[in-house]
């Protein structure tokens, strides 16, 4: 072995071509079959890409690094199941450029957050997080109700994820502002419409107690009142999803 | 005429950042990222500027030396991004534990600036100390001058460039929510050029090398420079929305997507602040002892078993959630077995000490990187313990992973850096040794009760919450509401905060020791090896 390894040794590029070699193998062992095995994201009935208020919601949810506090992942564990639902199937998170699974729960985790409250108790909890629960750690985001949505960028994002393998109609995307605004619209002019292009479990209401603003706390709630909510658990046999 | 190449080349790439910046400024939306724009296009013309002005020089003289200006600026780099990490660190700790002070601003937040602490820490206190001493060690093992003028000052520019749009971009929102690949488009391709230019100038140098062999310390500094080019292309592989925005989507979704990250994730641990480090290890601490590495077999097994064995840990991160179980238990078994060739290193670096163990009492330098190596042998044991699923379940999600990160981060890579930097500042500054050892001491053991401290709380509080998500009633219902889990916390985080003030205050008596010696006089080399031996005519 010495012998060999002092001819490798000898050899600056031979070295650096080796070391690539060796430590590309566990990605390609590991992560490349993640890719081509079918049940590694299995069907579930009612998954749809992000409507456009939620995607904005949940680039909000990006922006301000909640990933860091909050996990988006029900494990296996029955302490897991019980406190946070069902668990968390790979299809859930299909859409989800990035994942936030995350990797810390100093506070509970979002998986399955949507509909557990409403959407009044949300604005207020992010507003001011200790009114409503004695002895929380989380910080305030008063400013999200006073910071108008900006949309412009919606059709522009929604053509991104198209591009990364998101479903997103090019309808769908030159919708994307009409939309973003119609799914937090007090009168709720176009629910059929957004209905039609996203599906049955879309939420359309004023999110954020403000029905003449279109804020990022709508966006946001939007985003987290839907969370876990799309699958419809009655339908699936768990015991069919192989993994 | 290679060296008029090596200019126009340079230029070049200095040129297509400028590109880059002046799209952003002109047609960037949002204040923040327009800034970024400027300060990208204005950094970048002032480099072509100067290459430039310099194209038609004649070749200048170099002096038979090795190149050492560069190596300095990384020293200041490197303290002055320590210091921001480790005082924003604290903040963030203090944040915890009294709520108030995240200030519901919207740049002030935990989730905000939190990344600025890690990348701070990570990638500019970690990343400078690498770059400048893996300069260092290049030059001494190769006993040859870095192979170009330019290129070292473009890898220092061009990295303290990212690290500075990465850290303000976080609190303006510019983030990619990946966690430590947080950077977003523009930053991660000014990194790509950057780290390109550093792969060729080290394989370059290397080229050039007197000694017919690469010493082992080249060895992790290369499998630290090859394995980080990879994974930072293909962990930040997205489509930006456009050129207006800041804002990118991640390539993969979901499953995917968390794999590719945790296996970034854990390998930026792996290659940046273990091989790395590794590299400075092995080049400082039996230099600094005066004693050769105890095993060359045990180096090569080590080196390979790390860079095999680290790939396919990352998996690890994720057991029991969405991820296919077959990758959890590859992911498992492959962290376990790791611990072989990570205490194949400490034993090596241990024994490298007998002989000279005296010096850890009389020299803190050498305490710092002999704890050091006792941190790594006490984070890898760790985190092999960690890696099995069912000590998992106790342990993720909680404060053990943060107390385990920082067993190796403050434990390790910083112990193992203020040693090498004690050592090296005065090496290049030619001075007589540091400003003062009693100061060097009183940094090691503030840095050593407050790691001491931080750890410990960690350890209890993880243990204590995991606990108590976990306890039922017979009645089949929670013991525990989530938030009395939280309140639980409360002494855990002060504690915590406490023990990263003493590590605060440590690190700035280093700072003022480091500037000290600086400023103190000069002596004449006496080293044999303090010049690299004459290069054939080019």
């Amino acid at each position: 072995m010495d012998g060999k390894h002092a001819k490798l040794e000898r050899n600056g590029i031979a070295f650096a071509m080796m070391i690539l070699f060796v430590a590309s193998l566990g990605g390609i062992f590991e992560i490349a079959p993640l890719f081509t095995i079918e049940n590694t994201v299995e069907e579930a009935p009612g998954m749809r890409p992000y409507s456009p208020l939620e995607l904005a919601g949940r680039d909000i949810y990006v922006r301000e690094g909640c990933y860091a506090c909050h996990s988006q992942m029900i494990r296996t564990l029955k302490s897991d199941v019980d406190r946070y639902g069902h668990y968390s199937l790979a299809a859930e998170s299909m859409y989800d450029h990035p994942h936030q699974w995350g990797s810390k729960r100093t506070g509970p985790d979002l998986a399955r957050i949507g509909q557990k409250y409403s959407d009044a108790w949300h604005v207020a909890h992010l507003k001011a997080p200790r009114e409503f629960v004695q002895g929380s750690v989380m910080p305030g985001y008063p400013f999200l109700s006073e910071t108008p949505l900006d949309t412009k960028p919606l059709p522009a994002s929604l053509r991104a994820l198209q591009r990364a393998g998101v479903p997103y109609t090019d309808a769908q995307i030159e919708a994307a502002v009409r939309d973003a605004a119609a799914q937090a619209d007090v009168d709720v002019d176009f629910e059929d419409e957004l209905r039609e292009s996203y599906g049955e479990n879309v939420q359309v209401r004023d999110f954020d107690g403000q029905p003449d603003r279109l804020t990022e706390m709508d966006a946001l709630v939007a985003y987290l009142q839907m969370l876990g909510t799309l699958v419809d658990f009655d339908q699936i046999k768990t015991e069919e999803i192989a993994r | 005429m290679i060296r008029q190449f090596e200019l126009v080349l340079s230029l070049l790439v200095t040129l297509i950042v400028m590109v880059l910046g002046i799209a952003i400024l002109g047609f960037g939306r949002g204040t923040g990222y327009i800034l970024h724009g400027w300060v990208i296009a204005g950094f970048s013309a002032w480099g072509a500027m100067y290459l430039v002005n310099h194209l038609s020089d004649p070749a200048p003289v170099i002096p038979l030396e090795y190149k050492d200006n560069v190596i300095k600026w990384g020293v200041l780099a490197c303290f002055v991004w320590g210091v921001i990490g480790f005082t924003v660190g604290d903040i963030i700790a203090w944040q915890l534990a009294v709520p108030a002070l995240n200030g519901d601003m919207w740049w002030s937040n935990f989730g905000r600036i939190r990344p600025v602490h890690t990348t701070a820490v990570i990638f500019g206190f970690g990343g400078n100390a690498l770059i400048a001493t893996s300069f260092y060690v290049v030059q001494r093992t190769s006993r040859a001058r870095l192979a170009s003028e330019t290129a070292p000052w473009l890898v220092f520019a061009g990295y303290n460039l990212f690290v500075f749009l990465a850290v303000t971009g976080y609190p303006m929102g510019i983030t990619q929510s990946k966690e430590y690949a947080e950077p977003e488009w523009y930053a991660d391709l000014i990194l790509l050029f950057t780290w390109v230019t550093y792969l060729w100038l080290y394989m370059a140098t290397l080229a050039r090398r007197a000694e017919p062999h690469i010493y082992v310390a080249n060895w992790y500094y290369l499998g630290f420079i090859v394995v980080i080019a990879m994974l930072h292309v293909v962990n930040n592989l997205a489509v930006p929305v456009s050129i207006a925005y800041p804002k990118s989507y991640p390539l993969f979704a979901g499953v995917q997507d968390a794999m590719t990250q945790w296996w970034y994730g854990h390998n930026a641990v792996g290659f940046l602040l273990t091989a790395g480090f590794l590299g400075m290890m092995y080049y400082f601490l039996p230099k600094a002892a005066g004693r050769p590495i105890y095993s060359y077999r045990m180096s090569i097994l080590g080196f390979w078993g790390i860079t095999f064995l680290y790939l396919w840990a990352g998996s690890h991160h994720l057991h029991y959630t969405a991820l296919p179980d077959w990758v959890q238990y590859l992911g498992m078994t492959m962290s376990i077995i790791l611990l072989v060739p990570s205490w194949g290193s400490v034993f090596n670096g241990l024994l490298t000490l007998n002989g000279a163990w005296d010096k850890v009492r009389t020299d803190p330098a050498i305490r710092f990187m002999m704890v050091a190596v006792l941190f790594y042998g006490v984070a890898t044991f760790e985190g092999s313990f960690l890696a099995i699923r069912p000590v998992n379940t106790l342990s993720h999600y909680t404060d053990w992973t943060v107390g385990h990160v920082h067993a190796g981060a403050l434990g390790w890579v910083a112990f193992i850096t203020f040693g090498a930097m004690y050592k090296m500042v005065p090496w290049i500054w030619k001075r007589e040794g540091t400003y003062s050892l009693r100061l060097e001491a009183w940094h090691f053991w503030l840095a050593l009760s407050g790691t001491l401290i931080y750890v410990g709380a960690m350890w209890n509080s993880g243990i204590t919450q995991s606990l108590m998500w976990q306890t039922y009633e017979p009645s089949g219902a929670f013991t525990y509401a989530f938030i009395d889990t939280v309140d639980a916390m409360r002494p855990y985080y002060t504690a915590r905060a406490i023990g990263g003030f003493l590590y605060l205050l440590g690190a700035l008596i280093g700072a003022y020791n480091i500037y000290m010696t600086v400023n103190g006089p000069r002596v004449e080399a006496k080293d044999t090896d303090a010049r690299p031996l004459a290069q054939p005519a080019e």
